[in-house]
């Protein structure tokens, strides 16, 4: 059977997703945290911070930043890296905004099949 | 000979197409020219005037008959089009069949009709042309008519304001949680939601209409939560959808609108479309910049010369009369991104750029909008702004400027705003008092006013005072800052939010000056407790702004599991809640059952996914959430007293259950944990809680301030009193002072070494009325506090995307 599989995967709507919050995805290679800004940007983070693997989609959204609900890590959504003087990062995940709907690049959160 | 062009749609998008192409060429075409409406074409985006009286219909006419004379135009106003054939090439309308060379598809677009119950009643409005403008005066001349406005929009404004100075009263209702919430961010929506209450109009938010109401014509509006709005007319605005009907029957490719590419041109190359009615790269626009781009190409391709439309950056402006109001481009923030916001709370401007890579590429202002062409012009052009960056928020008539006024929020305030709350002591009395008899010290203002003389956090802002009455010769006290977002600290901003009387974030934000547009994480969950602690019932809660244990009733742990503490009033339990939350272990595979040093059970290591159906089985059996999580009250701990005790006093464990009973549900500063004990032998530890009592013979000793977390606290004697009622009087009393004066994640003991405990045996002790005044206020926050937050979310399905994920990839 031929599967076609678009390079985007559509996770929701971005209404889905609260104003200054985010949601979970569950994906293969784990949760990827999907957040939506005050001005109704999105952007998707593997959902581990990098000091001690906290849930960042469970943290306050502020900017276009993200702070760890378990140690206060700061992690600009964008780029994944954390701000201030902690050092580390997190991987992003490419989102594309399409009438409203919420598109996750799909090879970023599949785990590539073995080779043919 | 020249080639035939027909146009469809008589409208300002095929108006500016045609002023090009005869511009280029006179006599290439000759053009037909159909329009629904029965008249040529005018400014539509002058509508608004017309609608408020300031202007005329024949002033805001585009294209006269002359025009259309000189160009040789056959007008067919008032004419529909039916249909296209594209393979006879030919027009089909009520006066028959019109061929064509080339076609242009201007059909515009239709306002969105919200599909509610009574949406066709007469009454009910769009506001799209001059007839429904006409509809609209005619409905205001009546005297004492009303309106309604659905729609929040930079439309729906605009009828409101228009309507309102026509003599009706208007309602405005709006679906999102701010106005124009695509063009302005929630500081500049504040700002004009302000102005346009101000004028008398009322302006719901996140309003959703329920029905239209009425008996063969519109007379109320009902909302979703039951409330009916008596209404003569309902102006519906809440959108427009591009018009595609023609185009799709005819078989053109369409998205949302007719697709075109660069040159204009639609699926079929004969076929162009502009304005409104077209999709280009995904993007619709409704605003007349990008309808003008669009015509100026559209004419060169008609003509075969080269030109390619590569989309707009847009800027909105409200056109309404004394208001000023401008965004244009990107007001994201980012952390590849600066900004830079100018608040004056005294003239009510916000200006907000932002900036990347020292370019401006998004500015919002409201209040003074001068520069806003100037600030569109460095957008547009993609100016490097470096040199100018410390000034640029001034515009471009800068000179030397003025720096940030950290002042400017006390110099806002009107003489009879309240500085100090305690004595009830306002601006006006103290600026009176220091001028008057020559005070030049806090020690003096306080002698003279009594202000910050009780629990003296209002001292930051008398001294903020004192420095703009007097000038240079005094210097304020370097206070701690809340936090970046702001000079003010938490106690200038508590007096501020009472004395302003501001009931929201984006208020807060604006009067006191915030640096930032949305805060951080930091100042949001104090702002957001100080404004539900001194609002309540008025102030909705924004969980937003909640840590996530406070957003999801649950402590989250280290591996991002939750745990789950149901309340055992008073530390007593029995049979049939154990042996329901030993079942609710086994069925949620709970892996570690605690028993916490409150004198209740917590289930650790609970999935997220899993709350919702754990809770629910811990209320089918009479529990509900001991709020571990909470800054509010936690546990009240109970030793057995009299019930079982050789050497108990009272009954501690019913006076415990009566507290805890009284006292849950409420917000605090910090959390809140009591004790009560039956004999100075102190079994429950009483002396190392918020509020502690001991039961003597003689009565009960309550004890506050003390803690046993980080610092080691032993409690105070508050009072000696002799009944159970005095004591619950007294604690709520306390409880509710503490949640008015202290400051956010400040514990009791902290809040009583800042206004000392003199100043709260005064209020709650010495001071009976006092005392009576805080117990009322506390019950009646209590009466929308004491809701279980796990039933509301196992069975009324409230915050529901909390607990789930939003899709599972495979």
């Amino acid at each position: 059977m031929e599967v076609i599989v678009s390079d985007w995967v559509d996770i929701g709507a971005l209404e889905d997703v609260p104003v200054r919050g985010a949601r979970k995805v569950k994906t293969p290679i784990g949760c990827v945290g999907v957040f939506r800004t005050a001005h109704d940007e999105v952007f998707a983070l593997v959902d581990a911070c990098p000091h001690k693997g906290g849930p960042l989609s469970e943290g306050i959204v502020h900017g276009r930043a993200v702070t760890c609900p378990l140690h206060n890590w700061v992690i600009a959504l964008d780029t994944g890296l954390a701000q201030g003087a902690d050092e580390g990062g997190v991987p992003t995940v490419p989102t594309r905004l399409e009438h409203g709907r919420i598109l996750l690049d799909r090879a970023a959160v599949t785990v590539r099949a073995a080779a043919e | 000979m020249a080639q035939k062009l027909v146009v469809i749609g008589a409208g300002m998008a095929s108006g500016r197409a045609l002023e090009e192409l005869f511009a280029l060429s006179p006599d290439a075409y000759e053009v037909t020219l159909f329009g629904a409406e029965p008249r040529g074409n005018y400014n539509r985006l002058m509508l608004s005037p017309v609608l408020s009286g300031e202007k005329t219909y024949e002033e805001i006419i585009t294209h006269d008959a002359a025009w259309y004379e000189a160009n040789k135009v056959a007008c067919r106003f008032g004419e529909a089009v039916t249909g296209i054939d594209r393979a006879r090439k030919v027009v089909i309308s009520s006066g028959g069949e019109t061929p064509y060379d080339k076609l242009i598809v201007a059909t515009g677009s239709q306002p969105f009709i919200i599909p509610v119950p009574g949406k066709d009643l007469p009454g009910v409005i769009t506001f799209r042309d001059l007839d429904d403008v006409n509809k609209m005066r005619a409905a205001a001349a009546v005297p004492g008519s009303k309106a309604v406005v659905i729609g929040g929009g930079l439309l729906g404004l605009e009828a409101a304001a228009g309507l309102q100075m026509q003599g009706m009263e208007v309602t405005v209702l709006h679906l999102m949680p701010h106005l124009m919430e695509r063009q302005l961010d929630p500081a500049a929506s504040y700002l004009l939601q302000k102005e346009l209450e101000r004028r008398g109009i009322s302006v719901r938010c996140k309003a959703n209409t329920h029905a239209i109401l009425g008996d063969g014509k519109v007379e109320a509006v009902k909302l979703d939560d039951g409330t009916e709005i008596p209404a003569d007319i309902v102006v519906m605005a809440v959108g427009i959808r591009p018009d595609t009907a023609l185009a799709k029957e005819a078989g053109l490719a369409c998205g949302r609108g007719i697709h075109v590419d660069d040159q204009m041109l639609t699926s079929d190359p004969d076929v162009l479309g502009v304005g409104e009615c077209v999709e280009h790269d995904g993007m619709v626009y409704g605003l007349v910049a990008p309808l003008y781009e669009m015509g100026k190409v559209l004419a060169k391709t008609l003509m075969g010369q080269e030109a390619a439309y590569r989309g707009s950056v847009m800027n909105t402006k409200l056109k309404v009369t004394g208001v000023d109001l401008f965004s244009a481009g990107d007001f994201a923030e980012g952390d590849d991104r600066d900004e830079i916001v100018f608040r004056d709370p005294a003239r009510g401007v916000y200006k907000r750029i932002v900036l990347r890579d020292d370019k401006v590429i998004g500015a919002v202002m409201y209040g003074d909008t001068a520069d806003g062409a100037w600030f569109f012009g460095l957008l547009k052009d993609g100016k490097d702004v470096a040199e100018m960056r410390d000034m640029l928020v001034f515009g471009p008539a800068f000179q030397g400027g003025t720096k940030l006024d950290p002042m400017a929020a006390v110099a806002a305030l009107p003489d009879d705003a309240e500085i100090c709350g305690c004595n009830g002591v306002c601006k006006g009395t103290i600026v009176n008092a220091i001028t008057s008899k020559g005070l030049t010290s806090l020690e003096e203002v306080k002698a003279h006013t009594k202000a910050s003389s009780s629990c003296g956090t209002c001292s930051g802002l008398v001294e903020q005072v004192m420095a703009m009455t007097l000038g240079d010769g005094f210097e304020v006290k370097q206070n701690k800052a809340m936090c970046a977002c702001t000079e003010l600290t938490h106690m200038d901003v508590r007096r501020l939010i009472k004395s302003k009387q501001l009931k929201s974030m984006p208020a807060v934000m604006q009067e006191c000056g915030w640096k930032t547009s949305c805060g951080c994480h930091s100042c949001r969950p104090a702002l957001n407790y100080y404004l539900l602690a001194d609002w309540p019932g008025e102030y909705e809660d924004d969980y937003q702004s909640r840590f996530i244990n406070e957003r999801v009733h649950s402590n989250i742990q280290k591996d991002g599991t939750f745990s789950v503490v149901p309340r055992m009033w008073g530390g007593i339990t029995n049979p049939a809640e154990l042996r329901a939350i030993a079942d609710a272990a086994e069925k949620y595979n709970v892996p570690t059952v605690k028993v916490t040093g409150g004198q209740r059970i917590d289930l650790l290591g609970v999935k997220k996914e899993d709350l919702p159906a754990i809770w629910a089985d811990l209320n089918a059996a009479g529990m509900v959430s001991g709020q571990a999580y909470a800054k509010g009250l936690r546990t009240v701990k109970t030793c057995v007293g009299t019930d079982h005790c050789r050497f108990g006093t009272q009954d501690s464990t019913g006076l415990g259950i009566k507290m805890e009973k009284a006292l849950w549900g409420s917000w605090t500063p910090h959390k809140v944990k009591m004790a009560v004990t039956g004999c100075p032998r102190n079994c429950a530890e009483a002396t190392c809680k918020d509020i502690g009592v001991v039961c003597v013979d003689s009565g009960y000793d309550l004890h506050i301030g003390g803690a046993a977390g980080l610092h080691v606290k032993e409690t105070v004697l508050l009072c000696k009193l002799t009944t159970e009622a005095d004591v619950i009087e007294y604690s709520a009393a306390c409880v509710q002072l503490y949640r008015e004066e202290a400051q956010y994640l400040h514990r009791m003991y902290k809040w009583i070494d800042q206004v000392g405990l003199d100043h709260v045996k005064q209020r709650i002790v010495e001071d009976a009325e006092s005392r009576k005044a805080l117990a009322a206020r506390f019950y009646y926050a209590q009466t929308f506090m004491q809701k279980d937050p796990w039933a509301e979310r196992a069975s009324e399905g409230v915050h529901a995307h909390e607990f789930k994920p939003i899709a599972e990839v495979a």
